[in-house]
């Protein structure tokens, strides 16, 4: 079949368009290969382990990872500690998401603050967003101690620089035509945030609110690792003990409510957008 | 007495784009004056400078007997409620209803809460009424903006200046994205407004054809100085070739 | 001022009457009322619902908040104000660093491979809508699961050490790529896979000849930004599961030596890495876009 394809001939330029492509990939599969072997080299990674370990993990989990009767008993407790992580990621979301709208106003072109303090406030939160989560939770276990609060903060703060970057950058993008008329018939700043940007740029602070819950609650696992709270304790305490039927039981719980909590944001977003 | 005077202003952008060089011109009341000239010209930055979205550099503006480049916070507010616009992409909040955004024309006249609130007057929502029906938008008064045709929009535009009761409407590029016959809607709106309520209006329009049968007066401008100042009548073939530094005005034969 | 001059004002005709709603109060109505407001209200209300019920139900163990905040402002201004090695070296967290930027690279390397056949299961203007619909359905079950419990489950199924690392990270690259890639995919111009249907190309033909060159430079920021993301996460692994790197290096100078100069001086490491990473990443998705 491949024999009988009819091609158009290629003007000779073509040809060498198609030398150079090939040269260019040749060249970055070279440097992926080769960042490839330094990266195995720095980690211990055996390559040959590696693929072996997946058919013996899946093998593992068939004879191990399954819920039995004594995990089932736990189920009602595994609920309570998994509607816990699902709160906090909501609360820290929403409390972040409130500060970092008004946070970000400043920073945003639609407020005509001084260049300098839109400046401090990018600043501001990039601090925030690049100080990695973990940093701000063990920051925190100093104070707080193994509490709901320490990771309550750890995801505050991450969320808020998250955020506010998003919201400067989504606020620019959707009110900067309807900002501008509002200014012109005399609005004040505040008449024209409250009847300009808000309503126009709800519907993709609503979504991005929603998108980093879902995120939130898989961080809130690892931090409550951390912190001993929530579902990523139970997690851990289970698997500390060996009960990996209790564990797996953790980890199919999580997975419902993650692809629950994803169906239903979509659902939103197809509305509101 | 002129409502507006512009006395030898000039903008430069970042301390380094000249984007208006040395600009006079003297409007009265009741005028009907089109601005005309390639893009990048300058035209926006003139309607700008009037109600201070854009700071001029040198030069004085006066409008209503004020100097507007010396104007406070809370005199630009009073400039720009008596000064409408309407822009090319109609900038309404899309996601309110036409009535809303007619209304927020009133935000200048209010205090800083009631406008964050939305409140307003019920005075104030029959004379919304009453200018959408002027512009045939009754029907459309609850309708979501992001339902609206672009000439509708335009009008919602016109509504939303109307409703700060201006003494001057600022129109840039009005119909530079709309079909023609939407456009030639919204021209006879803007001259029917003209005319009738005796507001001032400055279009800056990009078709030389639209600006010569509306316009009373012509302003033309390339490269942010004035080369023509005058009738339509008088803007010969050999002006528009100087406005637009090519033949464009070739378009435009049937008009002369 | 605020008041209209409404003695010029003729009253409203009938004709405009009818078309104006009332409130029960017998005031003029001007909001819409459309669907997705009516749903963002919902969605605001119950979030915010359920963020008072979190904070009135979440047990906190009678922390003294207050207390608890200043002693937090304080350790900040140690962390940030006084960074110093003691129990590390610099060239001991450098090669930390560089061991979390190999397993963020390896769990990228392996992530894309994956998603790159994964995408091609995937793209709609490609796939069959089963097999996608599958696919689909495989990658959210990936995704759903929390990194760092691949890593613990692989530690405990394969050993620990790296290869759990990286599989565990490996998982969610791939899940995310494949949503990323075959995005990219579904971009490219619907004529051309048509056009080399028609002329008798294989499917394998049309994806080297048609869909990798039309969407390579889109893939390969898709990547680089899975990259940044696969740093952060190494990190997080290696301080929470233990698998080395210089994420296991803070929770060591946190939790082991309770040395907030030493976090500090560490977590300096970390931000300049993630500001150069996102830095080159902003580049990137410049050019792209």
């Amino acid at each position: 079949m491949d024999q009988t394809q009819e091609k158009a001939p290629r003007p000779q330029d073509q040809t060498s368009v198609f030398v150079t492509r090939k040269r260019t990939f040749t060249l970055a599969f070279l440097g992926v290969a080769l960042i490839f072997v330094i990266s195995a080299v720095a980690t211990d990674y055996e390559v040959i382990g590696g693929l072996e370990s997946i058919p013996k993990a899946v093998v593992w989990m068939a004879r191990h990872f399954i819920p039995d009767a004594k995990a089932w008993s736990r189920l009602p407790y595994i609920l309570s500690k998994l509607s816990e992580t699902a709160l906090v990621s909501v609360a820290v979301t929403v409390c972040a998401a409130i500060c970092a709208f008004f946070f970000s106003l400043p920073g945003t072109k639609t407020t005509k603050t001084a260049p300098w303090i839109a400046r401090i406030v990018r600043i501001i939160a990039a601090f925030f967003r690049n100080v990695p989560d973990i940093v701000w939770a063990i920051l925190l276990l100093f104070s707080f101690g193994e509490n709901i609060l320490t990771g309550f903060f750890a995801l505050f703060f991450a969320t808020f620089g998250m955020l506010t970057r998003t919201f400067i950058e989504t606020i620019d993008e959707v009110s900067a035509s309807c900002v501008e008329a509002l200014y012109a018939t005399g609005a004040t700043s505040l008449q024209t945030v409250f009847n300009g940007v808000i309503p126009s740029s709800l519907p993709e602070i609503v979504s991005w609110v929603l998108y980093m819950i879902e995120t939130n609650i898989r961080s809130s696992t690892l931090i409550g690792m951390l912190t001993a709270t929530g579902i990523g304790y139970l997690f851990d305490l289970y698997y500390k003990r060996m009960d990996y039927s209790s564990a797996s039981l953790v980890v199919i719980s999580i997975v419902i409510l993650v692809i629950a909590i994803e169906i239903l944001s979509n659902k939103i977003r197809k509305v509101i957008m | 007495m002129p409502i507006l005077e512009f006395k030898n202003v000039s903008k430069i952008y970042n301390n380094t784009t000249k984007a208006l060089t040395d600009i006079s011109f003297s409007v009265s009341e009741g005028e009907f004056v089109s601005i005309i000239g390639p893009s990048g010209s300058g035209k926006s930055t003139i309607l700008r400078c009037i109600n201070r979205l854009v700071d001029a550099t040198q030069g004085s503006i006066i409008f209503d007997g004020h100097d507007i480049k010396q104007a406070d916070k809370k005199e630009i507010r009073q400039v720009r409620k008596k000064a409408g616009m309407i822009f090319q992409h109609y900038n309404l909040v899309d996601r309110l209803s036409v009535i809303e955004n007619v209304l927020h024309g009133r935000l200048g006249y209010k205090s800083v809460i009631s406008g964050v609130i939305g409140h307003y007057t019920e005075a104030e929502k029959e004379k919304a009424f009453q200018i959408l029906a002027m512009l045939g938008l009754t029907e459309q008064a609850y309708k979501r903006c992001d339902e609206l045709s672009g000439g509708q929009k335009q009008r919602v535009g016109i509504a939303r200046s109307l409703m700060q009761e201006p003494r001057l409407i600022l129109c840039d590029e009005p119909i530079a994205s709309l079909d023609p016959s939407s456009s030639k809607i919204i021209m006879d709106y803007l001259s029917n407004i003209n005319e009738t309520m005796k507001i001032t209006c400055i279009a800056n329009l990009h078709q030389v054809d639209v600006a010569l049968r509306y316009a009373k007066r012509i302003i033309g401008i390339t490269a942010g100085q004035i080369v023509y100042d005058g009738p339509p009548e008088k803007l010969t073939k050999a002006k528009i070739y100087d406005i637009y530094q090519s033949d464009e005005g070739e378009l435009i034969t049937d008009v002369k | 001022m605020s008041e209209l001059d409404i003695a010029g004002q003729p009253p409203l005709s009938l004709e405009i009457s009818q078309y104006i709603r009332k409130t029960r109060g017998g005031k003029i109505k001007t909001a819409t009322k459309s669907r997705s407001d009516h749903a963002i209200k919902i969605t605001i209300f119950v979030l915010l619902t359920l963020t008072i019920y979190g904070f009135a139900t979440f047990n906190y163990k009678n922390v003294d908040i207050a207390k608890a905040l200043a002693g937090t402002w304080s350790n900040i201004k140690v962390l940030f104000g006084q960074p110093k090695l003691t129990y590390g070296t610099w060239g001991g967290s450098l090669k930390a660093l560089f061991v979390t930027f190999s397993l963020g690279a390896l769990a990228t390397i392996f992530g894309a491979i994956i998603a790159f056949f994964g995408s091609l299961l995937c793209a709609k203007n490609i796939a069959n809508s089963f097999v996608a619909n599958i696919t689909k359905s495989f990658v959210a079950f990936i995704r759903a699961v929390p990194t760092i419990l691949w890593v613990l489950i692989f530690t405990v199924a394969a050993g620990l050490g790296s290869v759990a690392a990286v599989i565990g990270l490996t998982f969610h690259s791939a899940g995310y790529l494949i949503k990323a890639y075959a995005e990219s995919i579904e971009e490219m111009d619907e004529g051309t896979i048509e056009a080399l249907k028609a002329s008798g190309a294989s499917f394998w033909q049309i994806v080297f000849q048609a869909i990798l060159p039309s969407s390579i430079s889109r893939m390969t920021a898709w990547t680089f930004l899975r990259f940044e993301i696969n740093f952060t996460n190494a990190l997080a692994v290696g301080a929470a599961a233990g698998v080395g790197g210089i994420g296991f290096d803070l929770y060591m100078a946190g939790n082991h030596y309770f040395d907030l100069r030493e976090l500090g001086f560490i977590t300096y490491i970390v931000v300049a890495a993630v500001i150069l990473l996102e830095m080159i990443a902003t580049k990137i998705k410049a050019t792209v876009r």
